[in-house]
């Protein structure tokens, strides 16, 4: 189950990112990170706070040039912002000024499609995340919970071939935020699109992926191992602290991922 | 908790504040305290408006200060935006300019009115120029402002989403400028209608502020207060007109409940 392997940019990759290395001042962020994400797959990137997960996120969405190394997008290297991939932020990026439906419809109105066409498309997208009814709703007229769906369906509109989300619903309660994961989990299935994710919530690792990334403690992180989960498919997420394997796989992660932790913590103090 | 009564019951203390203080200055006038020739009464300041009214130089001199007011605000704000989007275009360009623009700043406009009359001579023009140097700097540092402020994330998934930079002008920059510049209606068009009208004072054949300096001319006390009261309301409808605006086109705001805020119109 655990494979400490992650060597050579691969062709068949649908994101490599390559000895990707990341100066921040006199500092390291980044020290020869290495990430290929197979198409197709739900992976997560886990790691102490600090630990530079955002920025190897940002280095994958084109948004940070890294100091050195290499990155590529089904085995073509790119530069500038990463046209095939969608971005999720922690943050709220809703454009307060539009209305949700325009703020689903941005990326399509970006790309310059027919109007109408696109007005279409992200009425049904609204309807697809249970927001029928909200299209002509303000931001600030939303909940928490409903502001990301309208982010969640702004990313998919476009149709991305990778999905990188940056902890997206670390700012939701607990059960709002078992139903957007069990949401990205719905719309994921059957897709075919790749999605790389990073939490500092190995619970929430776990029980989205097929793959558990770590990264250690930074400043300086590096690569520190990475775990394959085949927990069965579909997966019910409201049952899986039921579940007996989920708790295995967890316990074997949390002890390579504590180390870190306690190491960033002494870091610190 | 119930604050429609309550809200009526403050305008009915207001209208009574305001009575209270009229009717005393009319009676200390009847009465002899107030010398008229000085401080007028009340009821004669009503009368003067009425026949300015009547005769219809009244319009006249209204109209002229609040085209000079809104002409002022239109190109001055156009002005304050451009220069806003430019200098936060070009850093290196707005570190040049900055000690500049503080020191035109700095400097208070009315001394410019002198110069503005010997340019543009005593029609329109001097006094839109002077309206101009003040509303520009407020609708810069605004503009500038709302820039520096757009929220790095939002701009950064706007790129995400295949923005093209004109495009992430127009949906993310400067929607973010103008809640800043909307923000600053108020003052701007405040600001715009003091300047002229101390431009129409100086020197000018038509406005509310030549109408009080000819009246001064005179020792005509009434014919002062009532360029005043004229001015006084019609900064209050323009003031209102611009609240309504705002609402409009900041709709997308949430309105929390505050106190009036102060401001100059």
């Amino acid at each position: 189950m655990i494979a400490h392997d992650a060597t050579g940019l691969d062709a068949h990759s649908a994101l490599s990112l390559h000895d990707i290395v990341v100066p921040f001042g006199s500092r390291t962020v980044l020290d020869r990170v290495t990430l290929d994400v197979d198409a197709g797959r739900f992976v997560s990137v886990v790691g102490p706070s600090g630990c530079g997960k955002s920025t190897l996120l940002n280095v994958a969405a084109g948004l940070l040039t890294p100091g050195g190394g290499r990155v590529a997008m089904f085995g073509e290297p790119f530069s500038g912002v990463n046209r095939r991939a969608s971005y999720m932020f922690q943050q709220d990026v809703l454009l307060p000024w539009k209305t949700a439906l325009e703020n689903v419809q941005l990326g399509l109105l970006f790309r310059r499609l027919d109007r109408r066409d696109a007005h279409a498309r992200a009425h049904g997208w609204l309807e697809r995340v249970g927001l029928r009814g909200f299209e002509n709703s303000f931001p600030y007229q939303l909940s928490g919970g409903m502001r990301k769906r309208v982010a969640l369906a702004q990313c998919w509109i476009v149709d991305p071939e990778v999905i990188l989300m940056d902890e997206p619903f670390s700012a939701l309660d607990v059960h709002t935020r078992l139903r957007m994961e069990q949401e990205i989990l719905g719309l994921w299935t059957g897709s075919g699109k790749t999605v790389v994710f990073v939490t500092h919530d190995l619970e929430e690792a776990i029980s989205l992926s097929d793959e558990v990334v770590l990264l250690s403690a930074g400043p300086g992180s590096r690569f520190a191992g990475r775990y394959t989960i085949d927990l069965p498919r579909p997966r019910n997420l409201l049952d899986m602290k039921a579940n007996a394997q989920f708790h295995d796989v967890y316990s074997r992660i949390w002890s390579d991922l504590r180390q870190e932790v306690m190491r960033s913590h002494a870091r610190r103090a | 908790m119930h604050a429609a009564p309550e809200r009526r019951s403050l305008l009915v203390w207001q209208l009574a504040l305001a009575s209270t203080l009229l009717l005393g200055w009319e009676w200390g006038a009847a009465a002899g305290h107030l010398d008229p020739f000085f401080f007028s009464r009340p009821s004669e300041v009503l009368l003067r408006i009425g026949q300015w009214g009547g005769t219809g130089t009244l319009w006249i001199h209204l109209w002229t200060t609040f085209v000079e007011a809104a002409l002022s605000c239109a190109s001055g704000g156009l002005l304050g935006i451009l220069a806003g989007f430019l200098l936060a275009w070009a850093p290196a360009l707005a570190a040049l300019l900055h000690p500049y623009i503080r020191i035109g700043n700095a400097l208070p406009r009315v001394v410019l009115a002198p110069i503005f009359l010997l340019w543009f001579g005593l029609g329109v023009w001097s006094k839109v120029a002077l309206g101009v140097t003040v509303v520009f700097f407020i609708v810069f540092f605004n503009t500038s402002r709302g820039v520096e402020e757009a929220d790095t994330a939002m701009i950064d998934n706007a790129r995400m989403l295949g923005a093209s930079d004109a495009q992430l002008f127009r949906h993310v920059l400067v929607p973010s400028a103008l809640t800043w510049i909307f923000s600053s209606l108020h003052i701007s068009i405040g600001m715009a209608i003091v300047a002229v009208v101390v431009g129409e004072y100086l020197g000018a054949s038509r406005g509310i502020g030549y109408l009080i300096a000819q009246a001064e001319g005179v020792f005509d006390a009434t014919g002062v207060f009532a360029g005043m009261t004229v001015l006084a309301v019609g900064v209050l409808i323009v003031g209102d007109l611009i609240t309504r605006l705002e609402r409009r086109l900041l709709r997308w705001r949430p309105r929390p409940a505050r106190s009036e805020r102060a401001s100059m119109v």
